[in-house]
Formats: C-alpha cells, sequence, structure tokens
C-alpha cells in the first residue's frame, strides 16, 4: 500500500526526459498514465531509484490521422480519449472495440495507449490489437527516432525492446488500402478482471474480399500471441462465409497457447478463442451483406 | 387532533436517512478518519507461508529506520501472557505467532512507527527464517491418519478434528428412509467467501497511563463483547476500559471477531504510551479476517412417490482454518445449522457435523450468514431442486406440497424450532406470476430448440432470526438480549440510545421511528446513539439481523415505559385519575372529553417542572429484551436465467424477489437491505470464492482475484411484498438484514442448473463461473469448487 | 499562513528529496512539500484533513478512493500526489456550496443510493464526471461510468436511481 522512496523528475520536454533516463544507467522507470505502475510500486513489486513524470511533456495527447489514413497515436492518449472517439469507431473497429473493455472506467482517464503497449502484460488488451494491426512504436532517445514494429516490440512478460534510454512517443498504426473491419471480444468475469481469453481482428477488404487479416489473442499464453499467420491463411484472398470462418477460427485457436488455472482449463480458453475468433468474422459478414 | 404517523416518521414511513447527511458530505467518521494527539501507526508483518516452523526472526534493520518507535515479535506478547488469547468459541488463538506460522497470513511481528509509510519500510526490513512444513488445505487432507497436526500447542489434541456434532432424532429418520419410494442425494460445497465490507477493519488504543483508561477506537460490530473480551485477555478492569465503535463502511459479520491486530495495537499503546492506529490493508483483510462458509453439505431426502417428504439427513464436514474462532451460540458447534428445511413440514430429521483445523485463516461463521443458516437454506434449496427433479415433479408443485402451511402454525420442526407465523404459500404465488411461470417449460423448449438455453430457479424459505432467548442462546456465556435507554429532555425532544451497533442499517433513522410510533415524539426529534461503550448500554451488537428483532424490541418496549410514566403525568396534569386517561398517538386525553388533554411534550416538561408527589421527577427508562423466540421471515426468490452454451457465460434475465418480514418499520431501508443480500448472493453465485492451492497460498487475496461485481455485471431485481406480523415481537417486525444473502444463492444456482439440466447435470459447485458451467455441459457431470486448485 | 508555534520534524534521511508543488483542492490553492511516494489519497486525508475520500483496496480495485483531477474522475489511490502538481483536485468536500448540496448529493439521500456510506464520495464524483459529459444518460450508461466503483451495501439498484434523480433535477435548472 505504501511505495519505497524514489526520486522523481518532471521533465517538460522529450529531450529532458531522455536526458535524465541517459544518466540513470537503467534504474529510472517512465510514468504516464501509472495504472501499471503505481500499483506494482504500492505493492512493491518494483522499486526503481527514479520516476520520470512525462505528463507534463506538451504535445503528446495527439490522435492524429495522415492523408494516407495512417493514425498516430501519441503517448499521453488516454484510454478513454479512444473510447469517446466518435471518428474511431468507424475508422478503426478492432481499436475502438477494445478501447470500452480496457480496465474500468476510471483507469481510462489516466492510463495510456502507449503506455499500456510497453507494460507489455501478456494480458494486455492494446498489445493484442497492435500485434493484430501490425502496429509500431516510435521511439526516441539520445541517438534520435527509430520505428519498431510490434511483433519486435514485445520480448517477454513486462519486457519490451526499449533502450533503458529511450521514450516510446507515439504508436502508428497503418492504414488500410480498402475497408477496416473488425472486432474485440474478452472474456472478462467482471469489469476490470484479467481475460480469461480475448480475441483481436482486423480486417482489410475490398468489397466482400479480404485482402489482409491479422489477428492476436491475450490471456491464453505466456505472451500475447500472433496470430496473423493463421487468420491470413485462412482468410486473405476469400469472402467471409461459414467454411473459411470456421477455418479462420480453428488454427487460430491452434495458435493459442493457454495455461490450466483457476479461470479455466486450457482447453475451455481455446474454445473461448474459437467462439470469439466465429462471433467477430460472423459479426462482420454480416454487417457487410447488410450493407450489400 | 392525533398525529398523522408518517408525516412525523413512524413505523411504516420511508424516512430519509439522518446518515446520510454526513455521508453525502464526506462527513462520516470512520476509524481511519480519526487522529488522536501523538497517534503512531502500526503495520503488522504476515507470514506468506501456510505452515512452518519460525526459525529465526532478526528486527534489528527495522528498529534502525528513522522514526521507528517500536518492534514487537511473538516473544514480545508472550512475556505479557498475550501471544495467545481465548476465541468466542473456548478454543485459543495465537495474537502473533511464537513458535509456529499456521496460516498464510499469520501475523509474525508488528512494527510501530511516526507515518504509515515508515511502518511498511521499516516492516520490508524484518527478516523471518521458516522452515516450512507440509500445509493441510482442506478436510480431507486434515482427517488424514498421517496428517501433520495443525493445533500441536494444544494439550489433549491428537488429531486436527475440532469437534462432531449432532441433532435430531437418528431411528426416526432411518425408518423414514426405509419407507421411501425414492431417496434423493445432493453433494455440495459452499466456498469460503469473505465479507469484504469496503472499509477494512482497524482500532486505535489510547492507554492513558495517568488515568489507568484504556480507550479503543474499533471496527466493532459488536462492542460490549470487546469490551468484556480486552477485560478478560488483557486483565485490566472493566470500567476502566472504553470501546468506540465510530461510522462503520459496512460489516457483514467481518467486524465481529476479535482481531489480533485489535490486540497487537492495544499492547503496543501500552508499551509506547501513546495512542497507536492499525488499520489494514485490504490484503490483510480478505487473508486473515473472519471469512464464511468452506463446508462440505451433504444431503438426502426420503420420498414418498407423491412428493411427499418423509425424512432428511444432511452431513457437514466444515473447515475452520487453524483456530476455532466462530461468533456463534455456544450449544451450537455448527451455528444454526438445524434450522435447514424450517420452511418445510419434515417429519423426521438427523443432522451430523464435523469440524476440521486446516492451515488456513480462522473463522466460518461470518458474511451475513444469520450462524451458518446461508449454508443451511443453500443446501435445503439445492436439495430441494434435485429432489423434485429426481421425482420428476415440477418444482413450484413439489415445494407446494411440503412448505408448511398457513394453518400448521405454530410449527415445531423435526429440530426442535418453533415457527410461529408466515404465509409461504402467498410468497410463492406472487413470485411465480411475476418472473411469469405458467408459460416457461414452453418457453424453454422452444429456447432449446434454436440453441438458447433458459433456466428458472426457485428458492424458498423461513430462516432464524433475532437470536436469542435466554435458555437456548449464549455467546461465551454471556445471554442474547439487546437493550435500549431513552431520555425525553423537557421540551420533548429525546436521546435514545442501543446496544446494538449499526453498519449502514440506518439504525440513526428506524429505531427513531420507533419511538415515534410509540410515543408521537417525531422522529427528527429524536437522536440516536450507538457504539460508545461508556454510554451506550450492554448489547450484543448487530449481525444475524438481530438488531430489530431484539433491540428493536427493546426500543419499543422502552418507549412503553416512558409512555407510561407520561400517562401518571397527564393525568396529574389533567387532575384526573389514571384510569380516566386515554392515548392517541402523541396525545392523552381525558376519556369522553377528547377536547381535553396534554401532548407527550406536555408531559415532557412536567417531567422536570410539575412532576406528582410520589413520582421521581425525569423521563428516562431502560430496557433489556430477552426475545422469548426467535423470529421468522420468509422468502420467495425466483431468477431467470440464459445460459450461452459455447461459452458458459449466464446472464440474470429477470429475478423477483418477495419478502415477507413482517411489520416494516422503514420500506426504503428494507428494500435497500434485501438489494444489498441479493447482490451478495450473486457475487457468491457468480465469481466470488477464495481458494486455495496446494501450498496453502490463497487465491482470493487482493481484489484482483476476489472478484467483487460490479454495477454492470449485477442485475437489478424486482421486489414485492407480503406482510405476515410476527406474533411476540412488540411491534410485529421480524428483522431482515440477511434473508437475501440467505436464500439468494439457491435461486440463481437453480436457475443455471434447470437451463442445463438436459445434460443431466445435478450440480456445479458455485461460484458457477463460465468455465464450470461450460464443463458441465460438455461433459453432462458435477463439477465440484472444492480446494486445492490444481495448476496445469 | 502563520502559526503559533512550528514543529522541527526529525529530518528526513540522506537522499530523501521533497518536492514543492501547487494544488488546487477544491478552488484553493495549496502549498506543499512532499515526498514524491506520497500517493495522492494520503495527501487528501492526512495531509489536507479532508476524510471524504476513502480507501477500500491496495489493488486499485474499488475505486473508493475516487477524486476529479481536472474534471476527469480517477482513483487518487494511483495517482502520486507530485502529479496533482498544477492541477485541479475536486474531492466530496467540494461538492455542496456554502448554501446547498449538490443534486448528486441530494439524490443520493432522496433514492436511498447510500447504506454504510463508504463508497459514496467515490460514487458520487463519477457520476458528477458522468453527467457533465452525458446529462441524460441511460441506465446502462450510468451502470457502465460507475463500474470502476464498488459498492458492498446497496446492490447498485438505488445508486443508479439517485444518478438518475439528479440527472432529471440539472436538466431542469
Amino acid at each position: 500500500m505504501y511505495p519505497s522512496r524514489f526520486a522523481y523528475d518532471a521533465p517538460s520536454s522529450v529531450g529532458e526526459a531522455i536526458a535524465i533516463l541517459d544518466r540513470s544507467n537503467g534504474e529510472a522507470k517512465l510514468l504516464a498514465g501509472g495504472q501499471s505502475l503505481i500499483p506494482m510500486l504500492k505493492l512493491r513489486f518494483a522499486s526503481p531509484e527514479r520516476i520520470v513524470d512525462i505528463n507534463n511533456i506538451p504535445g503528446l495527447d495527439y490522435m492524429r490521422t495522415d492523408p494516407d489514413g495512417t493514425l498516430h497515436i501519441g503517448a499521453l492518449v488516454r484510454h478513454e480519449d479512444l473510447e469517446f472517439s466518435e471518428d474511431l469507431a468507424k475508422s478503426h473497429p478492432t481499436l475502438a472495440s477494445a478501447a470500452a473493455l480496457v480496465a474500468d472506467p476510471l483507469v481510462r482517464t489516466r492510463g495510456t495507449f502507449v503506455g499500456s503497449v510497453c507494460h507489455a502484460d501478456p494480458q494486455g488488451d492494446w498489445a493484442a490489437t497492435m500485434i493484430a494491426l501490425d502496429g509500431r512504436i516510435v521511439a526516441q532517445g539520445p541517438n534520435g527516432r527509430r520505428e519498431i514494429a510490434m511483433k519486435d516490440f514485445v520480448l517477454g512478460p513486462f519486457t519490451n525492446a526499449l533502450a533503458y534510454n529511450e521514450i516510446a512517443v507515439e504508436a502508428i498504426i497503418p492504414p488500410v488500402k480498402g475497408t477496416a473491419k473488425g472486432g474485440y471480444l474478452k472474456l472478462e468475469r467482471r469489469i476490470g478482471d484479467f481475460a480469461t481469453a480475448s480475441v483481436a481482428i482486423a480486417l482489410d477488404m475490398n468489397g466482400a474480399t479480404v485482402t489482409r487479416a491479422g489477428c492476436a489473442l491475450a490471456g491464453v499464453g505466456g505472451k500475447t500471441i500472433d496470430a496473423n499467420a493463421e487468420i491470413s491463411a485462412a482468410l486473405v484472398g476469400k469472402t467471409l462465409d461459414a467454411g473459411t470462418i470456421a477455418a479462420a477460427a480453428e488454427a487460430v485457436a491452434g495458435a493459442a497457447d493457454p495455461r490450466t488455472d483457476h479461470r479455466g482449463s486450457a482447453a475451455y480458453k481455446r474454445q473461448v478463442v474459437t467462439v470469439f475468433v466465429t462471433r467477430i468474422l460472423t459479426s462482420i459478414a454480416q454487417t457487410e451483406q447488410k450493407a450489400a | 387532533m392525533a398525529l398523522d404517523e408518517l408525516k412525523i416518521g413512524g413505523m411504516g414511513a420511508s424516512r430519509r436517512r439522518v446518515e446520510d447527511n454526513r455521508f453525502i458530505r464526506g462527513k462520516g467518521r470512520y476509524i481511519d478518519d480519526v487522529v488522536l494527539p501523538g497517534m503512531l501507526h502500526m503495520e503488522i508483518l504476515r507470514s506468506p507461508v501456510a505452515h512452518a516452523r519460525i526459525k529465526s526472526i532478526d528486527t534489528s534493520a527495522a528498529w534502525e529506520v528513522p522514526g521507528v518507535r517500536l518492534v514487537m515479535t511473538g516473544e514480545t506478547l508472550a512475556a505479557r501472557n498475550l501471544a495467545w488469547m481465548p476465541t468466542l468459541s473456548y478454543d485459543t488463538q495465537a495474537v502473533m505467532a511464537t513458535d509456529k506460522v499456521r496460516f498464510q497470513g499469520q501475523e509474525v511481528a508488528a512494527v510501530i512507527a511516526d507515518d504509515p509509510y515508515i511502518a511498511k519500510d521499516a516492516c520490508s526490513r524484518i527478516v523471518v527464517e521458516y522452515e516450512q512444513l507440509p500445509p493441510i488445505v482442506n478436510p480431507e487432507q486434515a482427517a488424514s491418519p498421517d496428517a501433520p497436526l495443525v493445533r500441536d500447542d494444544k494439550v489433549n489434541q491428537t488429531t486436527n478434528k475440532i469437534f462432531d456434532w449432532e441433532i435430531g432424532d437418528k431411528e426416526a429418520t432411518d425408518r423414514a428412509f426405509a419407507e421411501a419410494d425414492v431417496v434423493s442425494t445432493i453433494d455440495l460445497h459452499y466456498p469460503r467467501s469473505h465479507p469484504s465490507p469496503l472499509e477494512t477493519c482497524g482500532s486505535i488504543a489510547d492507554y492513558d497511563r495517568a488515568t489507568g483508561k484504556l480507550t479503543v477506537y474499533m471496527t466493532s460490530q459488536a462492542p460490549h463483547i470487546i469490551r468484556a473480551a480486552v477485560a478478560m485477555v488483557a486483565e485490566l478492569p472493566e470500567q476502566m476500559i472504553r470501546v468506540i465503535s465510530p461510522d462503520l463502511g459496512g460489516g457483514f459479520g467481518n467486524k465481529v471477531p476479535v482481531y489480533p491486530g485489535y490486540v497487537i495495537s492495544i499492547l503496543a499503546s501500552i508499551l509506547t504510551e501513546h495512542p497507536v492506529k492499525w488499520v489494514e490493508d485490504r490484503s490483510s483483510n480478505l487473508i486473515s479476517t473472519g471469512f464464511g462458509r468452506d463446508i462440505y453439505l451433504q444431503g438426502q431426502l426420503a420420498l414418498r412417490k407423491d412428493g411427499k417428504i418423509l425424512g432428511m439427513r444432511m452431513h457437514t464436514i466444515s473447515d475452520h482454518g487453524a483456530f476455532y474462532a466462530d461468533a456463534q451460540p455456544t450449544k451450537f458447534k455448527i451455528g444454526l445449522m438445524h434450522s435447514t428445511f424450517a420452511a418445510y413440514d419434515v417429519p423426521a430429521a438427523h443432522l451430523t457435523s464435523v469440524g476440521w483445523y486446516t492451515n488456513k485463516a480462522p473463522g466460518g461463521v461470518a458474511y451475513r450468514c444469520s450462524f451458518r443458516v446461508t449454508e443451511a437454506m443453500f443446501f435445503q434449496e439445492r436439495m430441494i431442486h434435485a429432489a423434485a427433479n429426481d421425482l420428476g415433479m415440477d418444482q413450484a408443485e413439489f415445494r407446494r406440497v411440503n412448505l408448511v402451511k398457513d394453518d400448521q402454525f405454530p410449527y415445531r420442526t423435526a429440530f426442535g424450532f418453533l415457527t410461529d407465523s408466515g404465509q409461504y404459500g402467498k410468497c410463492l404465488d406472487i413470485a411465480l406470476d411475476a418472473i411469469g411461470y405458467a408459460n416457461f417449460k414452453q418457453e424453454q423448449e422452444e429456447a432449446r430448440k434454436r440453441g438458447k438455453l433458459l433456466g428458472i430457479g426457485i428458492s424458498t424459505m423461513t430462516e432464524p432470526l433475532g437470536a436469542g432467548n435466554s435458555r437456548e442462546y449464549d455467546i461465551i456465556g454471556i445471554k442474547m438480549f439487546d437493550s435500549a435507554e431513552l431520555r425525553v429532555h423537557m421540551t420533548g425532544k429525546a436521546i435514545l440510545r442501543t446496544g446494538a451497533k449499526t453498519q449502514g442499517q440506518g439504525h440513526e433513522t428506524t429505531w427513531a421511528q420507533i419511538v415515534a410510533h410509540e410515543l408521537g415524539i417525531p422522529a427528527e426529534d429524536i437522536v440516536v446513539e450507538e457504539g460508545d461503550t461508556d454510554t451506550a448500554p450492554f448489547g450484543m451488537g448487530t449481525y444475524a439481523s438481530r438488531s430489530t428483532p431484539v433491540a428493536g424490541a427493546a426500543v419499543a418496549m422502552v418507549s412503553r415505559k416512558i409512555r407510561a410514566k407520561a400517562r401518571k403525568i397527564a393525568a396529574h396534569l389533567l387532575e384526573v385519575s389514571e384510569e380516566d386517561i386515554e392515548w392517541e398517538l402523541g396525545r392523552f386525553y381525558v376519556r369522553g372529553n377528547h377536547e381535553r388533554g396534554v401532548t407527550i411534550q406536555d408531559c415532557a416538561l412536567a417531567a422536570y417542572s410539575n412532576v406528582p408527589d410520589g413520582l421521581e421527577p425525569g423521563l428516562e427508562n431502560n430496557a433489556y429484551y430477552d426475545p422469548p423466540n426467535l423470529t421468522w421471515p420468509f422468502a420467495a426468490y425466483v431468477c431467470k436465467v440464459e445460459v450461452d452454451p459455447e461459452t458458459g457465460v449466464w446472464d440474470v434475465l429477470k429475478f423477483v424477489a418477495v419478502d415477507d418480514c413482517g411489520v416494516r418499520i422503514n420500506p426504503m431501508i428494507v428494500e435497500g437491505q434485501i438489494m444489498g443480500g441479493l447482490t451478495e448472493a450473486y457475487a457468491m453465485a457468480s465469481m466470488q470464492y477464495i481458494t486455495f492451492d496446494e501450498e496453502g497460498n490463497c487465491i482470493g487475496s487482493n481484489f484482483m482475484d476476489y472478484l467483487l461485481p460490479t454495477s454492470w455485471e449485477t442485475p437489478g431485481f424486482e421486489l414485492h411484498e407480503v406482510v405476515t406480523p410476527c406474533p411476540h415481537h412488540p411491534i410485529g417486525a421480524k428483522g431482515i438484514g440477511e434473508c437475501a444473502t440467505v436464500g439468494g444463492p439457491a435461486a440463481f444456482v437453480n436457475a443455471v442448473m434447470n437451463a442445463i439440466e438436459h445434460t443431466g447435470v445435478r450440480n456445479v459447485d458455485m461460484p458457477l463461473m463460465p468455465n464450470r458451467v461450460y464443463e458441465a455441459l460438455q461433459t453432462g457431470l458435477d463439477v465440484s469448487g472444492a480446494p486445492p486448485v490444481k495448476g496445469d | 499562513m502563520t502559526s503559533l508555534y512550528e514543529v522541527i520534524p526529525d529530518a528526513p534521511g540522506e537522499g530523501v528529496p521533497t518536492r514543492r508543488v501547487t494544488i488546487t483542492v477544491n478552488g484553493e490553492k495549496k502549498t506543499l512539500d512532499i515526498e514524491p511516494r506520497l500517493l495522492l489519497a494520503h495527501l487528501i486525508r492526512q495531509g489536507l484533513q479532508l476524510t471524504g475520500t476513502h480507501v477500500g483496496c491496495d489493488t486499485t480495485g474499488c475505486g473508493a478512493c475516487t477524486v476529479l483531477i481536472n474534471g476527469r474522475p480517477a482513483k487518487s489511490c494511483t495517482v502520486l500526489a507530485v502529479q496533482a502538481d498544477g492541477r485541479e483536485v475536486e474531492t466530496v468536500e467540494g461538492l455542496a456550496s456554502a448554501q446547498q448540496l449538490d443534486p448528486i448529493q441530494e439524490g443520493f439521500k432522496e433514492e436511498h443510493g447510500l447504506q454504510c456510506g463508504f463508497c459514496t464520495p467515490g460514487m458520487m464524483l463519477a457520476a458528477k464526471a458522468l453527467l457533465q459529459r452525458n446529462p441524460n444518460p441511460t441506465e446502462d450508461d450510468v451502470r457502465w461510468a460507475l463500474s470502476g466503483n464498488i459498492c458492498r451495501c446497496t446492490g447498485y439498484q438505488n445508486i443508479v436511481k439517485a444518478v438518475l434523480w439528479a440527472a432529471d433535477k440539472m436538466r431542469e435548472q
């Protein structure tokens, strides 16, 4: 309930923040929303020497779409900014579906999208959407900026690819060529629970044909499960019908690596994945038919 | 000229609450809000392991943290004979571990410092060396012949068994089973659940060396019991102990026991000569304080083929943790478990019960359980549900055949309880009508064809409240009466104090309504106080829904004593004899001359200025009420659910509650109690439980694992009422606080069982989490919830 | 602020930085020297003696500590007090004016939206944030917005009624 002592800085620019990290030799932790870090400090699961609070840095709270449709999410965009964005529901249905399911409404006012991805919790909702959407993280350090593909960004549970003196300043979601379709389903026993299993699906569709498919799973493995290959093989170049949907569901469920615990057996969690893939794709297919 | 009772806030008025005035402004005074000059803060170090010998404790680094005043270990307490204390069940309990730790979370050391951050820093520097022993995590392990002994501290304790107990007529029951056409069996585990009031437990102990007085602020539902316990344990004279229970952020039975933290804080105050505050964090609360349930319920019904129950057998196996610390009436080792089937006409019954020590936190009687009646009624309604199915009878019809009929009252149950009133059939009819029961079977069949699983579950029960009469009931020898003291001031306002202790039930509002009813003094003119043992009359506290039946009765009785004296004063004022005085609400008048009268306020003023010869001045009295019998509210709860066959997720489509708690003092508050209780029932039925893994690690010691439903999951409830007054209670009330928690869970579970019964499943243990329901659907086999939980 | 005396505390140990922050609490500017590890909930409760904000858990799971920070509801146990520097914090004590209660407070009393009162401050502030964003919520909207605030007593039904009562009253005004 009471964190141990630490030193604290609240820089007012990215450069200043990087300089502090650079000097600290890996003993500093970044603080954005704090909804993952502060609970760990309180339980003393984390006892960093220094906390670098980036909340006072202006110009990091943007959500910006380029003319070509690329979405840029700044480091201080809060979960609820995504939840309440009406534009996002149309342009990025995968993100919009997930936003309301992250934690609870109070956590969503402070927790950040980018911070959550950096936290690299295997149960994390945003990490799953980033993999399904083939997102990238923009890291800024003493030597400038670099982009890290999401699939290279998470190295293991709670471990990301940032150097100790780098800050993730932005998440990039690449544009679709056709129409963006997608969804996110999560089985939680109550609001705020960790996922028993969750599924993120992102499709790029040209009319009724799937031109790109991405899928990732949370809660069913030691890290976020990348099922992009499985869903692509089942759907790319095809239309959504009972057969292709079933094939996709089976393939994706096969990629899951769940553990038996008090949320359920491994078989059960795989079943939930199967059902959720089916439901997300079926729902997309039905709205497609309605539109046609 | 008589007053309108509803307008003055009498009985039946949904009077808005007096307590709210401070709570909505954030001006409540809960334990952590209390600050005393010079106060220090205490943090407890708890064992990370379930069963281990303590090889060494090194506190030297803790002493070196600036701001630390005192570090205590079990030896500190043992030196003053305080390492062990008696429990409310005549066992002993460790205040702080000395030789061994016996459950994960047990108290091992304590730091007292200038502020809680420093206390935590210092606690983190204490180094304890444990030699781990194999832990016992369920009664089966406890009973095993080569099981290690949990209570090797007790002389003559050679096994892990705490007690064997039985009640009823074995021979008559055996005969009934011999005659039965059908025997139905059920085998349940009611998981460990924790009341988890939103405010945790805590105390501020302030020993004043100059006066010798010990003042303890404490989150206690029963401050007088605490005073008695502290007097015995700390060997301080009782008149020098003052226990003050401030505003409580919920209790639900969690704030009844005497916790080691309280005792340690008292000794810390004595040693440091400062007030010492201990407010536990949530993890400590969940891992170490009084839980409820954790019990196996096995039973059988002997049935005639026309649906009549001939006999009932029940066997319970209870897990009490490392110390037998249940707060319950002494005679009854497993609480009022034998109230099971009290609503039904069962001619012969036999109950056996065995209790075990395990390496888990102590407890078992808590969480709105009415002394294990939650278990008794859950067993009953799950047994009834299974029996109806075994007979091929409709659930409602089977209940109608066997529920006690209106004309059978007073009814003596097979276990000796006397139920005195009720309209069970009427309650059931209202509930079934409201849920749309008549068309349900058809609706269910059609839905099943479309792959949708609908179910309806019924739970009907009467339960014993208002413990209890002095012939049968006591806790550690103290009889379970309760009390009220009323003083009317000269301007006709009044102050009322009782031996109860509200934790959200609204006593400050409702007790005044009883006085308004009896005396015609407007409720807003009556201030109600509870919780300070220096001023409140002795009472056994508020739990087991006993306050309206017992303390509420005392409030009525003391008001009547006041009215009797006021009558004498009225006669004097009106210059007539007492026989010529009539009473209407708020006023005495001369018989035959309604216009000539005096108000109760006139009498109050006269009590201080113009009393008749031979009568003492003043207008105050007290009443100690020994209830002649328990009270017996009744409920019919019916739940309709839909189960998603692909995931096991289930949703409540509708929930109807029909409650008969006798006369309702404040209908709004009664409904609030019912909805709160139904939510607890929903919580336990759907997601909320504590379990243990094979190493004795507690799973459920924080809110990430111990799941409380939010406003989003919690269903809405449709409430109805029936009023059958209690024949022996002064105002006909029965009590309501726990009814919904007692009767509710079975309604949810029966509904889900009904939705999936086509698979042949008889039982899924609570909580009915989606994975369990799914597993049952897939296999058609029962799903047990008993610990230990296995990993993969 | 002048004082008749000043207690000189034991000097903090070596390397314990305190930080000066200015936080506006219920409209009043407060300047304080605090340790960075101090949680906002503790600053509010112990430092400022505003005890209406409550602490109910240790894993950011109950919402009893909810306050408004720049108008948005947040769990003050999961915010470092130093993070509130330059921000406006509103606690339950700031809801009522000197003359009258906030309609939300009235609604909670009118509809029996509280029993023990421990979750109530947090609930009311979360409700206030909801009604500022959505003055005409449905029951579902209310249940969704309050799903970060646990109540053990009421079963939520009357809390929802209380918020809808307040919404009605506020739309009338």
